[in-house]
């Protein structure tokens, strides 16, 4: 059938499945977010300039407003008092929309193993792609939007409903285990101890 | 090295000696000196009334307000330091003024009434050790969230927090 029609109107009728339409558009047309709260952020203005030119990739309109984003870019460490504030633009940002988290710090904590950096964004909110490096390269950051266009067109839906789907927390555990070990017995607490609380 | 007799800041420094001993009869002050810079150690009880003499001599800029924590340093007795670092503008002569500190009671006058520019330095110096300076104007934390419960500068805090950073909401991807 489809060949049929093919033979008749030959490139004028192209046939695809609405959720592969509304993905390809949404993968090319990306409007990123930035959140560079440090260093990740020259490297992300690096990117958007002239020398890498995002715009190749079809995802050059940083938007300062989240009410026009679907791509949160989190360029930097985010410390505890941050924290709220990336949560709460990551809320305001309307469906659909994606999460790279750019660098070593917003990945990880990096180097700030400390009592007020964050370690991870991805331990309070979801992350699509996570870009190495300290920090990473502009093609470093080019791949990762190239990786995310690929996975927005793989998996992609017009109602956005692929999203429904994940309702766990996806970053790492609440607490690493030597963590625990560590306040439990700063607090007079044996490991085998099940009642205690250490959060607070 | 010069002389240090011919050095002309120096007799400047024995100048103001003189007239603190006279504004601050009765309070012993220590003095030391490392590296040509002049140390003076206050009493904590009358701090407030040796910081208005420092600043009657002539010290009438507050370059710096910070605070020691000195837990398991070498042989010293106290717990914390409260240090000044002052400066005549017009002489270029510097000095350092210190107080001791010891738990339970870490509350000192508050050097905001002498010079005003230590309202930021104490709320910086409380946010990180604790310490509090009684008649502050606007007495909060300077850096830390306000329902931060601890005082991370202090020796005995952990350097990785008290599972602090780990205490938020997580947003999940079907809720967001």
């Amino acid at each position: 059938m489809a060949t049929q029609i093919n033979k008749q109107l030959g490139d004028n009728i192209f046939l695809t499945k609405l959720d592969a339409a509304a993905s390809w558009a949404r993968a090319n047309s990306l409007w990123p977010m930035p959140f560079a709260t440090a260093c990740c952020g020259i490297e992300l203005m690096s990117t958007a300039a002239s020398k890498h030119d995002l715009s190749r990739f079809g995802s050059e309109v940083m938007r300062f407003s989240p009410r026009q984003c679907d791509l949160m870019i989190v360029a930097g460490r985010v410390v505890m008092k941050m924290l709220p504030v990336l949560q709460r633009i990551w809320l305001q940002m309307p469906e659909p929309k994606w999460c790279i988290s750019m660098g070593a710090c917003a990945c990880t904590g990096g180097v700030f193993d400390t009592y007020a950096v964050v370690q991870g964004v991805d331990r309070f909110m979801p992350v699509d792609v996570y870009v190495p490096g300290c920090p990473p390269r502009p093609e470093q950051l080019i791949r990762s939007i190239i990786d995310l266009q690929e996975k927005i067109q793989s998996g992609g839906t017009i109602n956005a409903r692929e999203f429904k789907l994940r309702i766990l927390p996806e970053g790492p555990a609440r607490f690493d285990e030597d963590e625990l070990v560590r306040i439990r017995e700063r607090n007079g607490f044996k490991l085998e101890d099940q009642k205690y609380d250490p959060v607070h | 090295m010069a002389n240090q007799s011919t050095d002309p800041k120096l007799s400047e420094i024995e100048t103001v000696k003189l007239r603190l001993s006279e504004l601050l009869l009765g309070t012993s002050l220590d003095w030391s000196e490392f590296r040509s810079q002049t140390r003076v150690i206050c009493p904590a009880a009358e701090l407030l009334k040796c910081l208005k003499a420092f600043k009657a001599v002539g010290f009438d800029q507050l370059t710096d307000l910070t605070a020691v924590d000195l837990l398991e340093y070498g042989n010293v007795n106290d717990r914390f330091e409260v240090v000044y670092c002052l400066l005549n503008v017009d002489s270029g002569l510097r000095l350092i003024a210190k107080t001791y500190l010891n738990e339970p009671d870490l509350t000192i006058p508050s050097a905001t009434s002498v010079w005003f520019g230590a309202d930021w330095p104490e709320r910086e110096v409380y946010d990180m050790f604790g310490i509090l300076f009684a008649g502050h104007p606007n007495f909060k934390r300077l850096l830390l969230p306000d329902e931060f419960q601890s005082f991370p500068l202090r020796k005995d805090y952990p350097v990785k927090g008290r599972g602090e950073r780990h205490n938020f909401p997580v947003i999940t991807r079907a809720e967001s």
